[in-house]
């Protein structure tokens, strides 16, 4: 993320003229705002009581293809029932709401957000996107900075977005690890479905920052440097994992012989982090633009031995092919990213596609935090592009669900998963489709934001 | 062949344009084209189905069902798809290489962007390739007066005059709220604050008034047949300053919070010229009857919002609400990567207010080209209008919608079926 102000397009970026006093008075201002919880994320609703049927509208499943005038049936949070109006028996008692002429699809799910990690862009006091004092900062986990109770999260989750990665921003080769939320729940904890579930590891050249005149060089301000300050974090995390083996094996030799204990090696919250990964126990999200930097970052990914997806990759079409041989997802886009000086407006655009034709699995991210409402724009923007419309929605559930290991739970209309539900005028990847009802876990949202409640006070 | 042939021809004439593949001529005179089997939306008289376009110079001769045109014409079968109006993107900073602000003082009304103007920039052919016809390149935000615009059209591949809006009127931009107060304020300079900001600009205001008497006093003089009079000093900060209060420049304010766009009216009439349109405008829903009434209208985000304080009550209903109390509004880019799908901006105001397709695609068309001050030019598929149009395979108000071919005065610029860049007058690696 380029961390600058400008004047000219005005969303294009986020201040950082250092703190200043009036912020402050900015922050409680702002906070006293939040203070109305029908506009904030949290929503602390009871665990669904009564079963909910949705009749009558056509129901995208995504695994087991549409059904027109089909039924939904959600009970104790839960989907229990998906079919033809025919076949599926709604349980007595249950809350029947007549969804005709209506689409009837899975949550979605955005794969990079800051969601809860900033809430003004502009004003750093609220913002707490990645730390940039160091380029290496495994030991960051944006569990501990998610923020429940943010104005934005109603915002995205009216427009049927359910699910969420919450990342640090980009900025530095490790920024910190990743979560996957829930937008709706009692509190931070309840929101957050999985603490650390995967770690960003950038290699795109913007992490150089120490790059400028000679005079101001410090390490690391190549690609070379950062290559090797990462490799040798990763070292220093397998050295240290040798030093506890030793330490384990001294200290049972010493209960044995019943001698004292050896010291214990100092605790590295760096290396910790880092273990779970280089014993491929958790994904690493790989991020690259251009053919050199991916082939680079893979090449230490492999050194590693890491499980990696990966992400952008907006420029890497001279090697797409190469892309499908490794054989794993990609994060695509943005692809509203501008293409190359001399390349054809539209070759961003068709990344997913190209990468669908090659059969490599894409999955779509917002990368924003204000934005995340858009998510499904992007999804259907694609298929115009060549990727087919029905690729284009698992790109935004049930893929999404397989690569952060909740498909079990998310991603598709399947009796047994949450009831993670939308309900909207249309097709859900159209612009102009407008959303009509959310249930998370089978509890409907309100449809109110700090948004809607503006609207209606000056609507009066 | 032909064109093979005035390329050469321009290319010893000029090789400084004709180098990167700019620099050739448009078509001539006597062209004559007829769009048949087209879904026209005209954005002012509805939709025609199995419509046609005769264009005859340049211009639209005539539109409907059945249009008569020559045997001679040459024939673009639309196939049935739609046909716009070119887009008009009212607030874009594309083509400047950054030279958008000279932050150097709040006040700086003779800063011409036409000496900046960068006609070879890409983001004009991705702009085209997304639909744009014509763009209002303004100042930045830095400076509460930042200095006087261009209109260009997307002609790619063109030199630079010819990207030039032919006499379109001449707009300045304003800006209020937090960039001013920022750029300067972060210098410890004057402006600072809101109060800051209103106080420079209206000094500045009142200098120009001075120097406008100056000028009075001494035209007097020579009309009285004075021979000692003496000129005063040119300047020309105070000559275009002098201009916004003589009413030859459209007045474009980047502002946010209702409070400002209130002041900005207010201060507008203490000096007695008009307002164009309010840009950005995110709070206009809060007092549409204000703007209404003095018949400003506003160049707006559909749903950008949050990324600054002064941005934090933008809502995305904002568009409709100030449309239906009679506001004129645009939505604009303000953003490179925006122009290129002004389409889809436009339908979000069908799904947050309910706006119909004509409004909607009014508000990237006919009011954008208001704004502009060439609504009499472009804007709407109208005889005697030039004829800039676009051929959308897929609905254009929807996420379905690309352009196929753009053309701008009845010449076509863009054709997605061609290979490479699909331009027509920039050749690549010329």
């Amino acid at each position: 993320m380029k961390r600058q102000w400008t004047v000219g397009g005005e969303q294009g970026g986020v201040s950082s003229l250092g703190a200043r006093s009036s912020r402050l008075a900015v922050r409680s201002k702002f906070l006293a705002l939040l203070g109305t919880t029908i506009l904030v994320g949290v929503v602390a609703l009871a665990a669904q009581e009564k079963p909910i049927a949705l009749k009558g509208g056509k129901v995208l499943t995504v695994t087991h293809g549409a059904i027109e005038n089909g039924v939904v049936v959600m009970q104790g949070g839960k989907i229990t029932a998906v079919g033809a109006a025919s076949s599926v028996n709604v349980p007595s008692g249950a809350q029947v709401i007549d969804v005709t002429g209506m689409t009837v699809y899975p949550g979605l799910i955005d794969s990079e957000t800051n969601l809860g990690l900033t809430e003004i862009s502009a004003e750093q006091s609220t913002n707490d996107l990645v730390e940039m004092s160091d380029e290496i900062m495994p030991h960051m986990h944006t569990a501990d900075a998610f923020h429940a109770e943010s104005a934005l999260i109603p915002v995205a989750r009216m427009n049927g977005i359910t699910n969420a990665v919450v990342a640090p921003s980009s900025g530095d080769t490790l920024p910190g690890q990743d979560s996957f939320i829930q937008l709706s729940g009692a509190s931070a904890v309840d929101m957050l479905m999985v603490r650390d579930l995967a770690m960003p590891l950038n290699f795109t050249g913007d992490e150089r920052r120490n790059k400028g005149p000679f005079s101001q060089h410090k390490f690391p301000s190549t690609r070379m440097g950062l290559a090797s300050q990462l490799r040798q974090a990763l070292l220093d995390a397998l050295d240290y994992k040798t030093k506890w083996a030793d330490y384990d094996r001294k200290k049972s030799d010493a209960a044995r012989d019943k001698k004292p204990e050896p010291p214990a090696p100092k605790r590295d919250l760096k290396a910790e982090a880092l273990l779970p990964y280089l014993e491929g126990k958790k994904t690493i999200v790989l991020a690259a633009n251009s053919p050199s930097d991916l082939e680079t970052a893979v090449s230490l990914a492999n050194e590693f031995k890491l499980k990696f997806v990966l992400n952008h990759i907006s420029h890497s079409q001279p090697v797409l092919d190469y892309v499908a041989t490794l054989k794993v997802p990609v994060i695509v886009g943005p692809i509203y990213e501008a293409p190359k000086e001399d390349e054809r407006y539209d070759t961003v655009y068709s990344l997913p596609a190209q990468l669908y034709k090659r059969g490599v699995k894409v999955i779509f991210a917002s990368y924003s935090s204000h934005n995340v409402r858009n998510l499904p724009d992007a999804a259907g923007y694609a298929t115009v592009f060549g990727l087919p419309s029905d690729e284009a929605l698992k790109a935004i559930t049930i893929s999404p669900a397989e690569v952060w290991g909740v498909a079990d739970k998310l991603g598709s209309l399947d009796a047994g998963k949450m009831a993670n539900v939308v309900v909207a005028n249309g097709d859900p990847l159209d612009v102009k489709t407008d959303v009509k009802r959310v249930f998370i876990e089978g509890k409907e949202i309100p449809m109110t934001s700090r948004q809607t409640w503006l609207r209606d006070q000056y609507s009066k | 062949m032909q064109r093979a042939l005035r390329t050469a021809v321009l290319l010893c004439l000029g090789a400084a344009a004709a180098t990167a593949g700019f620099g050739q001529a448009p078509a001539p005179k006597g062209s004559e084209v007829v769009i048949t089997n087209a879904i026209v939306m005209t954005a002012t008289h509805g939709n025609i189905k199995n419509g046609s376009i005769y264009i005859k110079d340049g211009k639209i001769a005539a539109v409907g069902e059945n249009v008569k045109a020559p045997a001679s014409a040459t024939v673009i079968d639309a196939g049935g798809k739609y046909v716009t109006p070119g887009i008009v993107d009212s607030h874009s900073h594309i083509a400047l290489d950054d030279d958008v602000n000279e932050a150097t003082s709040p006040i700086t009304p003779q800063m011409m962007m036409k000496d900046a103007f960068d006609y070879q920039d890409k983001a004009i052919y991705r702009a085209l390739a997304g639909g744009v016809t014509t763009s209002l390149l303004l100042h930045g935000s830095a400076n509460m007066i930042g200095g006087q615009a261009i209109v260009i059209k997307h002609k790619y591949g063109l030199g630079r005059d010819e990207l030039l809006f032919p006499n379109a009127p001449r707009s300045i931009k304003f800006a209020s709220g937090e960039n001013p107060k920022r750029v300067y304020g972060g210098r410890e300079q004057l402006p600072s604050t809101r109060m800051g900001n209103f106080a420079v600009q209206r000094e500045a205001l009142v200098q120009a008034q001075d120097y406008m008497r100056e000028w009075d006093t001494y035209n007097e003089k020579v009309k009285r047949g004075d021979k000692d009079a003496i000129a005063p000093k040119r300047d020309l900060k105070m000559e275009a300053l002098a201009d916004v209060l003589r009413g030859k420049l459209m007045v474009q304010i980047h502002c946010y919070r209702a409070d400002e766009f209130l002041t900005e009216i207010a201060m507008a009439k203490e000096f007695g010229y008009k307002i164009r349109a309010f840009h950005h405008a995110l709070e206009a829903y809060k007092v549409p009857e204000a703007l209404a009434v003095e018949n400003i209208g506003i160049a707006t985000f559909a749903d950008w919002w949050g990324y600054k304080q002064e941005a934090w009550d933008a809502i995305p209903w904002n568009a409709v609400m100030a449309m239906r109390k009679g506001v004129k509004v645009a939505i604009k880019s303000d953003s490179e990567d925006y122009t290129r799908r002004l389409n889809q901006e436009a339908a979000k105001t069908i799904r947050y207010g309910g706006a119909t397709e004509e409004e909607a695609l009014k508000m990237i068309t006919l009011n954008a080209a208001w704004i502009v001050g060439v609504d009499d030019r472009v804007g709407s598929i109208d005889v005697g209008k030039d004829a800039d149009l676009v051929i959308w395979d897929g609905y254009p108000l929807s996420s379905y919608g690309i352009p196929e071919k753009v053309m701008i005065d009845g010449e076509v610029y863009f054709d997605r079926s061609l290979p490479g860049l699909g331009t027509t007058h920039y050749r690549e690696g010329q």
